[in-house]
């Protein structure tokens, strides 16, 4: 038996049905997001299993024991809220320091797992600092000691890197992959952004409408979407009716080619984004995005003609 | 974090700095006609002489100061106008912090008609509101007495007419709504996911209200503490009307010394002391806040 199983998790808010009969099953170890637009269920279910909103049928079982029969409190489960959720009148330390209290850690026991979180997190130098004096990403790395530092049997991440910018996204993500790998937590992430849930994640789970629209690894998932809303929901997309028959290419696989191959098109915009070239090509089955590497190389201009194949 | 300006353009000239004090200039001279002017000249009034004979003589004396400080009579006034505020400002909070809490915490819909029951009462006339306690406690007529007495629950009626507890209870119905809001402005900023994490690391409903919620909450009930405070030892409807001429405090006091007595002099003594009284508490116990604060909270 899986480590965290779901079954036919459902929760209905009224006439409106937020989760509809979500089942997954989650390994010890592994990294799973739940990824989807806004209003797809997504939080709802990791609020269901964090004990915070009371699912209306279905089970949640965590090690073959009933999750949804326990109050918040007694779940044990570690959570990363979007709002980071820190304790403002505590100093970095003692919002740490407040899983390990509550558990009747001893003090001594506690200052030592303290310190090891902080390393862990790499915030050893402001264990006395209030959050309000602390940047979004260092404040986000305390909400992450908070929240590993009691030993979860599950890591829970809502949203936790929606508030910072680009860049330091990029770099929290890859902290936070390795410090996942270090501790071998089980995670559970809640994301809408693709490639956060793409670059973290061993496997994700795709959601809309309250759905289950696909459960498979990134790449799986990027290459063989299930569903159209999948395919269109990670990254851009083609869909094309080529002699009568759909199909779905990604920009980047398309090529431009020589004259007598491929399909005809015209470059109707042309768009310089650094270490890559965005295409919009008007073809006699509709626009085509194509993106193609910067390698230097003479590229098509705007009002072009051209020919695309893949 | 330092940003560096590319394009630095010059200085602007000092002649600006002239701006804000002359667009302040209108309210400056208000304050200064209004409430500076009349405050001066209560101070100078409380050093002259005062006699039932001659009336007020412009002379530089102590004698009313003198009296004020040394005066057994006027530190009972006194001593009772602290007590009472005090005994408000505790009342209020204990009512009133829960009480916003309650609030915050409600539907959006329930909380307008909750609010609007809270707030519902400033808009009555706080004499109004004191004869109100008046007619349900007052003396042996009182409905509330009279209620109890026929149930047999009471051999005499509760005293509340003339006492210091009357007072108490009345200014605490009147203030604790200006707690309730301080306190609610001060949740208001409270992140509702603060007390689920809370939850989610181990902590009893019980641990989050006094570990998370309260301590958050504080600067709140602080600030709302001194507007009570200020406002209950400067109260003067509520005292006049509960504790009339036998249960005088320093308001009551002040008034009758200038509309009884006619002793002016001695009434100003008694109102710039409440003044200088009032804005040192208050000052003193803002100053504590802030500094106990200023790290946690901006």
């Amino acid at each position: 038996m899986s480590f965290l199983v779901l079954d036919k998790l459902t929760k209905r808010f009224g006439d409106h049905v937020a989760v509809d009969a979500l089942s997954l099953a989650v390994e010890q170890g592994e990294f799973v997001s739940l990824l989807g637009p806004s209003g797809c269920g997504k939080t709802t279910t990791l609020q269901m299993i964090a004990g915070f909103v009371e699912a209306t049928s279905g089970s949640a079982t965590l090690e073959g024991r009933d999750l949804l029969s326990m109050r918040p409190a007694q779940r044990g489960l570690g959570i990363v809220f979007q709002s980071y959720a820190l304790f403002p009148h505590m100093t970095v330390t003692q919002n740490v320091a407040f899983g390990l209290e509550m558990r009747g850690v001893s003090r001594a026991e506690r200052e030592s797992r303290v310190a090891e979180a902080l390393a862990l997190v790499g915030l050893a130098k402001l264990a006395d600092r209030y959050p309000r004096r602390m940047s979004g990403g260092q404040q986000q790395r305390v909400a992450l000691a908070r929240a590993l530092v009691i030993r979860p049997r599950i890591l829970l991440l809502d949203e936790p890197l929606s508030n910072l910018d680009a860049k330091l996204r990029e770099e929290m993500q890859i902290e936070l992959r390795q410090i996942q790998r270090t501790v071998g937590t089980t995670t559970l992430l809640v994301t809408h952004d693709q490639a956060e849930a793409m670059a973290l994640s061993d496997r994700v789970v795709v959601m809309n409408a309250g759905k289950v629209e696909q459960v498979a690894r990134p790449d799986e998932a990027y290459e063989r979407p299930a569903t159209p809303f999948v395919a269109a929901f990670l990254g851009k997309t083609n869909r094309l009716t080529v002699d009568g028959a759909e199909v779905t290419v990604r920009p980047e696989r398309i090529r431009f080619c020589n004259e007598g191959s491929g399909m005809p098109g015209r470059v109707a915009a042309r768009i310089f984004q650094g270490n890559h070239w965005l295409y919009h090509v008007d073809t006699g089955s509709g626009r085509v995005i194509v993106i193609r590497q910067n390698a230097g190389d003479a590229v098509p201009a705007e009002g072009d003609n051209v020919r695309i194949a893949w | 974090m330092t940003a560096v300006d590319p394009h630095p353009g010059p200085l602007p000239r000092q002649r600006v700095t002239l701006r804000p004090w002359l667009l302040s200039l209108p309210a400056l001279v208000l304050f200064a006609a209004v409430v500076v002017t009349p405050l001066v000249m209560t101070v100078v009034l409380s050093f002259h002489d005062f006699s039932t004979m001659g009336g007020i003589k412009p002379v530089f004396i102590l004698k009313n100061w003198h009296d004020v400080f040394t005066d057994e009579y006027y530190r009972e006034m006194f001593g009772r106008t602290i007590r009472i505020a005090l005994w408000v400002t505790a009342i209020c909070a204990v009512a009133g912090a829960p009480e916003a809490y309650i609030l915050s915490r409600m539907s959006a819909r329930w909380r307008g008609i909750f609010l609007l029951a809270i707030l519902g009462p400033l808009l009555i006339s706080v004499v109004a509101r004191t004869l109100g306690w008046a007619l349900l406690f007052g003396g042996a007529t009182g409905v509330v007495n009279q209620a109890l007495m026929k149930l047999g629950l009471l051999s005499r009626p509760l005293p509340f007419m003339f006492t210091e507890t009357g007072m108490v209870v009345a200014l605490s119905h009147v203030l604790v709504p200006f707690m309730v809001l301080s306190v609610w402005a001060a949740l208001q900023r409270l992140d509702p996911q603060v007390e689920n994490a809370a939850l989610s690391l181990g902590a009893s409903h019980a641990t989050v209200l006094t570990r998370v919620v309260l301590p958050q909450a504080m600067p709140g009930v602080l600030s709302g503490a001194i507007i009570v405070f200020s406002l209950a030892a400067s109260a003067f409807a509520t005292p006049a009307i509960i504790g009339g001429r036998r249960l005088k405090v320093a308001s009551t006091l002040a008034y009758d010394e200038f509309l009884n007595t006619l002793n002016w002099p001695l009434g100003a003594a008694v109102a710039v002391l409440l003044l200088a009284g009032i804005a040192a508490i208050v000052f003193g116990a803002n100053r504590l806040v802030e500094r106990r604060y200023a790290s946690v909270f901006e």
